[in-house]
């Protein structure tokens, strides 16, 4: 079952939650920014023509329109498969672990997977970013060696940077799966 | 807990049978690793258990029943498999069953001794049998001491497939007892080229070592470690590649198997990383000996060291005189002026003196780019050193005066701030002569060659193909994607192999070099020239241990 509901990031730029419910113990949430603007493009590329034109017209080489010409494809190539990221999705499977995943523009996904053993839990952070104070979501990773010490934070929803609204939702979705191992039987006493 | 079933997807079209693999009880995993068909006779089954267990070390045991029921559901089968788990006691006991082509197939287990009665949810996951065996995971965090009990639930599953390599060494056509499926059922794979190459190995091996016992024995005798030689020796790069190669060679030529996956990959690497470099270094050699390009260069060569030489004269009477209209100390001008032009003099009558000899030296020498591109580029770093070593000379010199210049000027600030010091009264107005430049791009360019050397000697290549073209066989971790799902039906997910980034390769792999010119240092390179140190190129950081 997926419901999808709108929400703002913390630019005010427009996102969309998607939740969708695979069985008891399995939860997807994905995050889908904003696409890529044609408008904003256009501007970009027009931007960057004039200019190599208006070089051309004072230089009278035809190497600068070329390389105007190459350096767009190629930016455009970098923007899409490097830092357009289009949805952030966190898969969480309880027993197994957690999955966090990165699309990018191009269809690039970047995956990494943390297993349970190693999470000790997810919560809701604040950070002072420049003039703002933003929340964040983040996973903490427990320490081998401290039961109660923290190792690693993972942050997640770097780029769609969603409100605490939309937060709020994910966290009550995570929490409802990660208290499922709590009252699960302790079976790891047996070796 | 939730029950995990690793099930493979090689499996997925075999007939019915029972599960073996092995049982994790700390994750509740089941791992199943085959399936073995009707008819068999349990008391064979489970020495066939035992051999296989004897000699992987793997606790194996029966896991349950799989039934592919072709047609529609049979009913005595249901009751016979829930018998055979009366046969193999095991705990729980996993019945999974397909109907026809059905991608939804259901799952329960069987609990004798449960305390509580309730239904357990089962979560299916299939791998690809083949690539989970052949990959090695890489721990994202450093755990040096690996202790067994934090180990990763995933390495666990990975360390089970892997050790059970001898499991799938029969295939259907072994006239057995016992018939199994897995992925390498059908026949097992082998390459004849492979077969060849592991015949040959040994003795090429043998031979290899023998001669690099000779040369090494060359190298080590009495001859030459008289003094002049042994300095002479340590500073030249090219000794010091050709050393480097060396101990590579001994690496690779050893008989000793490589115990560890590091161990492997450093082996293929070298292996790689010397192919390479000599295919290419025999390249540039067919393409300097062509059209006479030594009898070139040995031409352009003496003219350009007279150029350079006259440079300089000319800059050093500008300097002796009033350079930029600059009032200097004028009898320590016209010393160190006069004795520069004599170093210069000096250094010019020598290369004229061996200008007749250059051209064959040269031939003589390029022949040894055939050993590898790193030799030549080494040699040319030597040949720029030896050239341009009156310039390093005057660098000395210069610098020398003007490190105690900067110390005396640091004294007086001293001074000026009101703490008491030893005033030094500085005698030596500015000594910084624009031989800097000069200097400095000799540096560079050496520098330059340097890196480019480490870098083609640290690249671990072997490394670098197998992550583009086996992506699998280098896992940084593993992803999984839900399937389809109906309810009621058990959760479906597939695992598959997260490559390791290119980075993560080359910073696992790396192999270790003598380096002169660490990456991080170029701008510990920049305090040395601004504050007057001296700069050795020849210094090499003493040998790296693993």
């Amino acid at each position: 079952m997926a419901e999808e509901q709108r929400f703002r990031s913390a630019c005010g730029a427009p996102i969309a939650l998607r939740r969708r419910q695979h069985s008891a113990s399995c939860r997807e949430l994905a995050v889908r920014g904003p696409r890529l603007q044609l408008r904003s493009l256009s501007a970009a590329t027009s931007a960057v023509w004039l200019a190599a034109y208006g070089l051309f017209a004072l230089s009278e080489n035809s190497v600068v329109l070329s390389a105007a010409i190459f350096i767009s494809l190629i930016g455009l190539i970098i923007y899409l498969h490097f830092v357009k990221i289009d949805q952030e999705s966190l898969l969480v499977i309880g027993s197994l672990g957690i999955q966090v995943t990165s699309s990018y523009a191009s269809g690039k996904e970047s995956t990494t997977f943390i297993e349970m053993g190693q999470v000790k839990d997810v919560v809701i952070n604040e950070a002072i970013h420049m003039q703002k104070v933003i929340y964040y979501l983040c996973i903490l990773l427990q320490d081998p060696e401290d039961p109660q010490g923290v190792s690693e934070v993972v942050p997640l929803f770097q780029s769609s940077k969603p409100r605490l609204d939309c937060l709020i939702e994910v966290y009550k979705s995570c929490q409802e799966i990660l208290e499922q191992r709590k009252t699960a039987p302790q079976s790891s006493g047996i070796k | 807990m939730v029950l995990k079933v690793f099930f493979p997807s090689c499996c997925s079209s075999a007939d019915s049978g029972i599960l073996i693999g092995r049982w994790l009880s700390e994750q509740s995993s089941a791992v199943v690793l085959a399936v073995v068909h009707f008819p068999f006779i349990p008391v064979q089954v489970k020495q066939y258990l035992g051999e296989v267990q004897h000699l992987t070390k793997v606790s194996l045991s029966v896991l349950g029943s799989w039934s592919n029921s072709k047609q529609e559901k049979e009913e005595g089968l249901s009751e016979f498999l829930e018998d055979l788990g009366t046969i193999f006691s095991h705990e729980p006991w996993i019945q999974i069953s397909k109907e026809g082509d059905s991608k939804f197939w259901s799952c329960s287990t069987l609990q004798k001794h449960s305390s509580s009665p309730k239904e357990e949810e089962v979560i299916l996951v299939y791998y690809d049998q083949r690539k989970v065996m052949l990959s090695h995971l890489h721990p994202p965090l450093d755990t040096g001491d690996g202790r067994a009990e934090d180990a990763s639930k995933l390495s666990a599953i990975f360390d089970t497939v892997a050790r059970s390599r001898v499991l799938f060494m029969t295939d259907r056509y072994d006239e057995g007892p016992i018939k199994l499926t897995h992925w390498q059922s059908e026949g097992v794979e082998a390459s004849i080229i492979v077969e060849l190459l592991k015949q040959t190995s040994v003795p090429a091996c043998m031979l290899l070592t023998f001669l690099l016992s000779l040369v090494s024995g060359i190298c080590r005798s009495r001859v030459l470690k008289f003094w002049p030689l042994s300095f002479l020796w340590s500073k030249l790069s090219t000794c010091e590649q050709l050393g480097h190669r060396l101990q590579h060679l001994q690496v690779i030529s050893s008989n000793k198997k490589a115990q560890t996956q590091t161990q492997l990959m450093r082996k293929a690497n070298i292996f790689v990383s010397l192919l390479i470099d000599v295919a290419l270094g025999i390249l540039l050699m067919s393409w300097l000996y062509r059209k006479n390009r030594i009898g070139h260069l040995a031409d352009t060569l003496i003219p350009v060291a007279d150029h350079v030489a006259e440079e300089l004269q000319d800059l050093l009477q500008w300097l002796m005189g009033a350079p930029a209209g600059l009032k200097m100390n004028r009898a320590l001008d016209q010393v160190l002026g006069r004795f520069f032009l004599y170093h210069i003099h000096l250094w010019i009558s020598y290369i004229h003196l061996m200008s007749p000899f250059i051209e064959m030296i040269l031939w003589y020498v390029g022949l040894s780019a055939c050993l590898g591109l790193t030799v030549a580029l080494c040699i040319l770093s030597d040949i720029i050193a030896l050239l341009t070593f009156h310039i390093y000379c005057f660098y000395v010199y210069g610098a020398r005066l003007y490190c105690l210049k900067i110390y005396g000027l640091s004294s007086l600030w001293r001074l000026f701030r009101g703490k008491k010091w030893n005033v030094l009264r500085q005698r030596v107005d500015s000594c910084s002569y624009d031989l800097d430049q000069l200097r400095l791009l000799v540096v560079i360019v050496q520098g330059l060659i340097h890196l480019l050397v480490d870098l083609i000697d640290s690249l671990p290549l072997y490394s670098l193909i197998l992550r583009l073209c086996r992506s699998y066989r280098l896992a940084a971790g593993v992803k999984f994607r839900v399937l389809e799902q109906q309810d009621g039906k058990p959760l479906r997910l597939l695992m598959q192999i997260n490559p390791l980034s290119y980075g993560a390769v080359v910073q696992t792999y790396r192999l270790p070099t003598y380096s002169c010119y660490p990456k991080d240092s170029w701008a510990s390179l920049c305090k040395k020239l601004f504050l007057g140190e001296l700069i050795y190129p020849w210094k090499h950081k003493g040998e790296k241990q693993d």
